[in-house]
């Protein structure tokens, strides 16, 4: 069982999703494109040293045991944010909707 | 400048310098993101043995360290905590910062800057130099993780990049010490300030991440493939059902093997201690030195170091979780029970720390920005089950628990009761800090950023450094401490002389002091000997162990009961199990004590601290005495 878990690739997201508003929705191996962010300054900063500036793009990798944190993989590296501060990354709509 | 000449010379008649016109004196900061491999760069070149874990922040003070190969040149390199910016927000970050501006107390003023940054990831990593290089310090740009770079398909053109940040840039691989001619080269030679093509104002982070991608293409960077088996692994680590599974099979697997799998080597060592002993006895003519060396030595520090193999191996898993890099993916986990009560995620990674031993727990809550979340995980550190409680708990437990399976092989009755004293020490810090944080310590939710790296081997050599460096500590301990403890012991038990004679131990100095705190401790079960051990742990938990062997060595009769029989008959279970909660609880430690005083600035908090887990101590381990008397009855 181990090993099945080990070599199966990120779960197909269910259906068709509702477009993802913010980051707190991107579903798990979705990619998006930031587009601002809504969080305080002090906050805002500390999140675009980390790679979360507006224009990047982002997925969302995997969720922790009980769905928080979440972790993201932004420019190369990996981040966990809790819910509640990925609900303040707005994303770009992806044109079609 | 000590050649200077006093009277200054006119520039003809002056003599050509012997030297090159350098300083003799250098210092060189080293500067980076956190884990991008400072301190990796800093242990190489200096052969001092700085912590290297993989896991962010785990440098939290300055270091100073002298290059080992300088040539007529003195170089003093400062490893620094990590920082994203150059503006801090936490403890960690503020001291980075106030060493590179020269405003960190006995510590000089870099002269020039080495900046590290991770060449995995050099996209973000970038944003760094844009302030760093605007500081117009001397600075060498080394790109660290060579070998991960190359083995994942990544590039990138350093002589391209050292043109456009008009500063040397090199490529290294830090933890193979690969390509570090060129460091040398820098730290030693002349220096040039850097005269980068553009620089981006540092106060706009959209603008500078611009700036560094920009600099990035230019430099023909292909960021390496994400890294396949970290997906692989964390795919379970993190899964929703097995995640926390292997996590629980992890501990249960390291309290067995902690407890069974250390007892041969304990044995050994046990059995070359006694063997020594007797032969210093049979060795040396019939005196008081004989008696306090076999007694007091053998007797007190000896039944410490038995431990040794024991807390080596908790020591090694320790050093796997932390050099593997789960430690990052286990405060992911605990985040949620960790908000819970009203702390974060990153407060997990000090309290996992402070398994081994609080003092560096709480040196590491500096990364913590919150100031009252850090107070509050500096406060609850102490009741993690540090590895000094681990000998008292070993001996308490293989004196009163008798071995039964639980679950088969894997578990214990033994290992069971040591993993239920682990979970009360951690009940105990969880509610505090609600206690803590619904009150005095009241803060809005704070955020939980957290970088994930990639997993690690770690290596053999990293392991073993770690081991050898932790029994070299432990050993000048037993040498220091505990030998000290002993020695004084030894003597106030032989005290007053009677007729030229020690009186019976019952009524030496040692054996009065016992029997007038024996009240206060008799409700729980103590007698003036486990009173006398409790007043000597105060200085350090493991040295109460010893105590009670320099005790029945003096009392037994030439050491003819193990310290394990001789406590059977005088503690009751009850006793036993009162003792073992009083352990859990008591801040039985000058140096957490000294370390908090240092890290919060005053007598206040550890003060409160001492108090609070005295109480708690008492109370539990009165309760504890009276439901398992009641209970045995
Ligand atoms: N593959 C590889 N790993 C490296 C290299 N240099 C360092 N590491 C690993 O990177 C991790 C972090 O190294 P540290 O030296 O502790 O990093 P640091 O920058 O001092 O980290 P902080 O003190 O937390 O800021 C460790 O697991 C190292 O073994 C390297 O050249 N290649
Ligand atoms: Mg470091």
């Amino acid at each position: 069982m181990l090993l099945q878990l080990i070599f199966t690739t990120e779960p197909a997201s269910a259906g068709v999703a509702a477009e993802p508003r913010t980051l707190a929705e991107l579903e798990e191996g979705r990619q998006a494109v930031i587009e601002a962010l809504e969080a305080p300054p002090d906050l805002a900063r500390r999140l675009m040293e980390l790679g979360f500036v507006p224009g990047s793009s982002v997925i969302t990798v995997r969720r922790a045991p009980g769905g928080d944190p979440r972790v993201f993989r932004i420019d190369g590296s990996e981040i966990a944010l809790r819910l509640e501060t990925a609900a303040l990354i707005r994303l770009r709509p992806s044109g079609g909707a | 400048m000590a050649e200077c000449p006093a009277q200054p010379r006119s520039a003809e008649t002056a003599p050509p310098p012997r030297r090159p016109p350098v300083r003799r004196h250098r210092t060189v900061a080293i500067v980076g993101p956190p884990n991008s491999g400072k301190s990796t760069l800093f242990n190489r070149l200096t052969g001092v043995r700085q912590k290297v874990a993989n896991y962010p922040g785990v440098t939290v003070e300055q270091r100073v360290g002298r290059l080992r190969q300088a040539h007529d040149q003195e170089v003093d390199l400062i490893d620094l905590p990590g920082v994203y910016s150059l503006e801090p927000r936490s403890e960690d970050e503020q001291v980075a910062h106030d060493v590179l501006k020269g405003r960190m107390p006995g510590v000089r003023r870099p002269d020039a800057v080495i900046l590290i940054l991770d060449s995995t990831n050099l996209a973000r990593h970038l944003l760094l130099a844009a302030p760093v290089l605007s500081l117009g310090l001397p600075t060498l740009v080394v790109l660290n993780m060579a070998d991960a770079l190359r083995d994942r398909g990544g590039e990138v053109d350093t002589a391209a990049l050292a043109r456009q940040l008009g500063a040397p840039v090199v490529l290294v691989s830090a933890a193979r010490g690969e390509g570090l001619e060129p460091v040398l080269e820098f730290l030693t030679g002349e220096l040039g300030v850097p005269r980068p093509v553009e620089l981006p104002v540092i106060q706009d982070v959209p603008k500078c991440r611009e700036w560094a991608v920009r600099i990035g293409a230019r430099a023909g960077y292909r960021p390496p493939a994400p890294p396949v088996w970290t997906h692989r692994l964390d795919a379970v680590f993190l899964h929703p059902v097995a995640g926390p599974l292997v996590f629980a099979a992890v501990v249960v697997a390291v309290f067995q093997t902690i407890f069974s799998g250390a007892r041969p080597l304990m044995e050994g060592v046990e059995v070359l201690i006694e063997r020594s002993g007797a032969w210093v006895a049979a060795a040396l003519p019939e005196s008081p030195f004989r008696d306090l060396l076999v007694e007091g030595v053998w007797g007190g520090v000896g039944s410490v170091v038995v431990f040794l193999p024991q807390i080596l191996l908790l020591f090694l898993f320790i050093g796997i979780l932390e050099d593997s890099g789960y430690l990052a993916r286990a405060a992911v986990i605990a985040d949620r029970t960790m908000a819970r009560v009203g702390l974060q995620g990153k407060s997990f990674i000090p309290l996992l720390s402070a398994y081994a031993c609080a003092v560096p727990a709480i040196m590491a809550t500096r990364t913590i920005e919150n100031k009252r979340d850090r107070i509050a995980t500096i406060l609850i550190a102490p009741f993690m089950t540090c590895s000094a409680r681990l000998p008292v708990y070993t001996l308490i437990i293989a004196a009163f628990i008798p071995e039964r399976p639980l679950i088969g092989n894997l578990l214990g009755t033994r290992a069971a009761a040591m993993l239920g004293l682990y979970v009360l020490g951690f009940l105990a810090a969880v509610m505090t800090a609600r206690l803590l944080k619904s009150s005095i310590l009241k803060s809005e939710r704070t955020p939980f950023l957290l970088e994930l790296p990639p997993y690690r081997w770690p290596t053999l050599r990293s392991l073993g450094l770690r081991l050898y460096d932790r029994a070299w500590l432990f050993l000048r301990r037993a040498g220091t401490v505990i030998l000290t403890a002993a020695i004084v012991l030894w003597v106030l038990a032989h005290l007053p002389l009677v007729d030229g004679a020690a009186p019976p131990i019952e009524a030496s100095v040692a054996g009065t002091i016992g029997r007038l705190i024996e009240p206060v401790i008799e409700p729980l079960g103590f007698n003036w000997k486990i009173g006398i051990g409790l007043v000597t742990s105060l200085a350090a938990r493991e040295v109460i162990v010893g105590t009670l062997g320099t005790i029945y060595g003096i009392e037994g009769d030439e050491n003819s009961m193990g310290l394990r029989e001789a406590l059977q008959q005088d503690l009751t279970p009850a006793g036993a199990v009162a003792l073992l909660i009083f352990f859990a609880f008591a801040m039985q430690c000058i140096s957490t004590l000294a370390v908090v005083r240092r890290e919060t600035g005053g007598w206040r908090w550890p003060l409160a601290q001492f108090a609070y887990m005295g109480a708690l101590a008492y109370a539990g381990a009165f309760v504890a005495y009276r439901l398992v008397s009641a209970w045995t009855a």
